[in-house]
């Protein structure tokens, strides 16, 4: 067992995990924080996708000894005080998630691609997201909403969103 | 009556209420669900194709640290039976049996074998390692047609034969009288590939036992929390009162989860026996062997026709790969398409055979489609065959052929009655939209030019049957259940609404859509209402979700059950307002009487005055709930006209689609925005059969695209812009006028890009690509059409 400290969502953890635990696990199994799912075993899909220290990782390719003394963004952190950010208003807004399944993963990789790269082109939000697999969408409405944010047209609105109706 | 009402929310591209838990991660998926003393499984599956079990151990995995429990197959048998197929197509259909976990034989690479319990997951696949098993190998049985031969090894041996059932239909004309009198006649071999759902979840289970009552409850990542309750009663014994199948949030099927599969018996078996609870999650890998996969066919496809295109005659031949055992609705899948074939066009006479045969790979059942996109992918590859061979526009010899809006409700040669439907108008849409006329230019110029890059362009043309289904009908398919379903309103004392549907969304969007149908009738605020389901305690009564179905029949019953609350309060109004039910009007909620404005009472007043039952009219049942079980009259056919351009490098062999423009008709529309997102994401699936997704397994039977790694599940990357629109022919069928929208995108995609592909290589004297049109198979089908023809100069292509 080896002693890490985490911090996650704000929260700081002290844990003795086994060496060889997936930092998505610790994250699902050993916190309870299970907005970020895991979709398959090959690191293709990003379903798992977190921010560590500031960049998106893949937590299922990732040992939680290695985020020690780190800082994890989940999905679940995102919010503030009931306040959805930009990206998860216009995901909502542009209908660019069905089953859900793949949302906290594209959420956090699109954060990441629109970090690097604040004003891309279709097709680079294409090529930026092509870690990460979606089954339901097609994708165009995923890529529709992530253009939206880097075009300013989704302000962060909180969850009065939901009684709104698109315009489009 | 309530018209007004109507306009308020049927119609409206409404966000959805599924999506704030969705985005912000507060999701209950079932691998989610943690409970005390809850014990991991993990499944040993068979490293091999085919083979008998001579000798298993499980006592050393026990010895491992934190293990529970192990069981063999012959260690669970006395508390689970063979898991069940419901659909017997044939009177004599061969159904071996299926144990959840392999006794003597395992007959797929990844057929379970024992069972590890332990008290973590990484325990439980540790300890896999330790169970001794060894197998005496047996013949893989891995090609159709082969399978079929005499003294072929048999998948089952106490069977005697690798074919499952012979279904034949025939109707019309004599097809080979027909065809003596026709001037053109093709016949064509395609290949459906086997494809992986993939399902963004992974499958899971979760069972937890009140051992002193024997009562359990099953969370399952499924499709069908009812009939998975029915089956799952039958398999394990368990009385199925004293089960309760919840589906939490279910992260997409595509079919995959229309399944009673063995870990969901095996975790139950186990609960029972431990008196623990218990879960199983399937890692992606492990899914790729474990759940079902889709398609696996072989088509062979003869037409007769005029040299006018005119077609006069239709004949399929089918061999359609069960796999190892036939699950639920197996043998039934190909039957669904052989009703489809014939498609939107008229004929004198069609034939159809399809023989089910068992290999030694995982069992094939539904997948987005389900027979419907194998057979229209062979018509629409068929007609652009025919279109070649008699100098016709595609698009022409399909105007030939297809029922004209004003014969509607017309009769197919196979026998469906298709409802309503406008071809033309979906059709002429889609090529101004596309730009046909321009992009058949440039083709032209382009290949007069000899450029290597070709300009394709493909057309499909298509209808489905959805909406599964009158129970008639189904009786007459013998399939072993009905096609109805079930809808219940609960008029809470508060004015607020629950509407509790049978069917089971794992992603569509019904608690949005069912709000906006009960809000309608109801005259209540869209967000006064809220949508139960999934769960077998709190919606008892369900058919489930699967086969475009649950608009179609769920949200009509949903809303005929909202109808009858309104009767009720009518009654209840008129009490109320001294006035005869006659002279009450309906608008926005609110009872009121005609003339006379200021006497009101809204429906909201009305569940109240229920509720507390103080004066209702004598004899009145108390509450304002009503209950609605709707059977539909016949299927759903939406339609549509697909359109593909692609540009084909012939010396590379790739491909990549320049625009993609589909006009469906999926009837009325309850929430547009939605429907846009079925479509993308049908689109997305059959694009992929085309062009990227094959399940592979080697000549031992190994699956060798076992992981996402070697299966190409496309991404953003792979895909490109859609353009979609609609027209809208109202169903006559349902009360909604509504059609099935889940499965059409993947129906009718599929052939529009390899007509496509196709086209574009015509010239060069390619008629043909095996799906997926990789940039090898591309690149192999130029080189031995040029081989064929040293020239390199177009020719007319012969029939096969």
């Amino acid at each position: 067992m080896t002693h890490i400290s985490v911090t996650v969502d704000g929260t700081t953890y002290e844990d003795e995990v086994e060496p060889r635990l997936l930092l998505v696990h610790y994250l699902r199994d050993r916190l309870g924080l299970t907005g970020t799912p895991i979709g398959c075993d090959t690191s293709n899909c990003g379903a798992c996708t977190v921010e560590l220290d500031g960049a998106s990782v893949k937590s299922c390719t990732v040992l939680a000894v290695q985020a020690d003394g780190g800082e994890v963004t989940t999905v679940q952190g995102l919010a503030r005080d009931g306040e959805w950010t930009a990206l998860q208003c216009a995901f909502h807004e542009r209908h660019a998630l069905q089953c859900g399944y793949c949302t906290p993963g594209m959420i956090m990789a699109a954060r990441d691609l629109l970090r690097e790269n604040p004003h891309p082109t279709s097709d680079e939000v294409r090529k930026g997201l092509e870690g990460n697999l979606c089954r339901c969408t097609g994708y165009q409405n995923i890529v529709r909403a992530v253009l939206a944010v880097a075009e300013g047209e989704t302000a962060p609105a909180g969850q009065a969103a939901s009684a709104r109706e698109v315009t489009a | 009556m309530t018209d007004q009402a109507v306009e308020r929310e049927v119609g409206r591209a409404r966000l959805r209420k599924e999506d704030a838990r969705l985005i912000t991660g507060q999701t209950n998926w079932t691998d989610n669900i943690s409970v005390t003393g809850l014990l991991h499984l993990a499944i040993l599956r068979s490293p091999m194709a085919h083979a008998r079990i001579e000798r298993i151990d499980v006592s050393p995995a026990l010895q491992r640290p934190g293990v529970v429990a192990v069981f063999s197959g012959r260690d669970l048998a006395d508390g689970l039976g063979s898991l069940p197929c419901a659909w017997p197509v044939t009177e004599d259909m061969v159904l071996p049996d299926h144990p959840p976990l392999a006794l003597d034989e395992v007959r797929h690479a990844g057929d379970p074998v024992a069972v590890v319990v332990a008290r973590d997951r990484y325990a439980a696949a540790d300890a896999l390692e330790a169970i001794e098993v060894d197998y005496e190998p047996l013949p893989p049985v891995l090609d159709l047609e082969e399978a079929l031969a005499e003294q072929a090894p048999l998948v089952h041996a106490d069977k005697g034969t690798n074919r499952a059932y012979v279904w034949p239909l025939r109707t019309g004309e004599d097809f080979e009288a027909v065809k003596q009198g026709a001037d053109v006649v093709l016949k064509r071999r395609y290949e459906q590939q086997r494809l992986i759902p993939n399902a963004m979840e992974p499958r899971a289970v979760v069972v937890t036992p009140l051992a002193a009552s024997g009562e359990y409850t099953v969370y399952s990542a499924t499709q069908i929390p009812h009939i998975l309750r029915i089956m799952l009663s039958t398999v394990t014994g368990v009385p199925e009162h004293k089960l309760r199948v919840i589906a939490p949030d279910v992260g997409g099927g595509f079919g995959s989860k229309l399944q009673v599969y063995g870990e969901e018996a095996i975790a139950l078996a186990i609960a029972r026996k431990l008196g623990r609870p218990v879960k199983w999650t399937e890692s992606r890998s492990e899914g790729y062997l474990a759940t079902h996969h889709g398609r696996g066919m072989i088509q062979d496809v003869e037409i007769a026709a005029t040299r006018e295109g005119k077609l006069l005659g239709l004949k399929v031949d089918l061999l359609a790969d069960m796999g190892a055992y036939l699950m639920l609705v197996t043998p039934g899948i190909p039957i669904l398409g052989a009703f489809m074939y014939p498609a939107i066009y008229k004929m004198d006479s069609y034939e159809f055979t399809c023989t089910g045969v068992f290999t030694t790979k995982t069992p094939t059942d539904a997948y987005r489609g389900a027979g419907r996109p194998e057979a229209t992918y062979a018509i629409e590859r068929a007609m652009d065959e025919l279109a070649a061979e008699v100098g016709l526009d595609p698009v022409e010899v399909r105007r030939r052929n297809w029922i004209r809006h004003e014969e509607f409700p017309y009769t197919s040669i196979a026998g469906l009655t298709y409802d309503s439907g406008n071809y033309e108008a979906a059709t002429e849409k889609a090529l101004a939209l596309f730009g046909y006329d321009e992009l058949r230019a440039e083709q032209h110029k382009r290949n007069e030019r000899g450029d290597t890059v070709r300009l394709g362009i493909g057309v499909s043309t298509y209808t489905e049957m959805c909406g599964l289904a009158p129970s008639r009908v189904l009786r007459d398919l013998r399939y072993g259940a009905g096609g109805w379903e079930a809808a219940s309103i609960r008029m809470l004392p508060t004015g607020k609404v629950e509407v509790v549907t049978g069917t089971s969304p794992h992603g569509q969007g019904h608690v949005t859509c069912w709000s906006q149908i009960a809000a309608d009738v109801l005259g209540v605020p869209f967000e006064d209402v809220e949508v139960v389901h999934g769960d077998t305690k709190v919606a008892p009564q369900g058919m489930d979700t699967y086969g475009s179905r649950s608009l179609v029949v769920g949200g009509s019953a949903v809303h005929r059950a909202a109808e009858k609350v309104v009767e009720k309060a009518r009654k209840v109004a008129a009490h109320l307002l001294e006035a005869s039910e006659q002279d009450l009007e309906f608008r926005d909620g609110v009872f009121s009487v005609k003339g006379s404005p200021e006497a009101r009472k809204s429906i909201q007043e009305i569940a109240f005055e229920t509720f507390t039952s103080h004066d209702v009219p004598d004899g009145m049942e108390p509450t304002l709930n009503s209950d609605h079980v709707l059977d539909p009259e016949n299927f759903s056919y939406p339609h549509g006209t697909h359109l593909c351009a692609v540009e084909v490098d012939t010396e590379t062999g790739q491909t990549r689609i320049r625009s993609y423009v589909c006009v469906d008709d999926v009837g009325r529309v309850i929430n547009p925005m939605i429907v846009e997102g079925q479509v993308h994401g049908g689109l997305a699936q059959g694009i992929a059969q085309a062009l990227y997704e094959e399940a592979v397994y080697d000549d031992e039977g190994n699956l060798v695209s076992g992981t996402m790694a070697d299966y190409l599940v496309p991404s953003a990357a792979d895909l490109p812009d859609f353009v979609t629109d609609r027209t809208e022919t109202p169903a006559a069928s349902n009360p909604l006028g509504v059609k099935g929208v889940g499965e059409a995108g993947t129906i009718a995609s599929t052939p529009a890009v390899v007509n496509a592909v196709v086209d574009a290589l015509r010239p060069l004297g390619v008629h043909d690509v095996r799906m997926p049109c990789t940039p090898e198979r591309v690149w192999e089908a130029v080189r031995s059409a040029q081989s064929e023809q040293p020239s390199g100069s177009p020719r007319k292509e012969a029939s096969a």
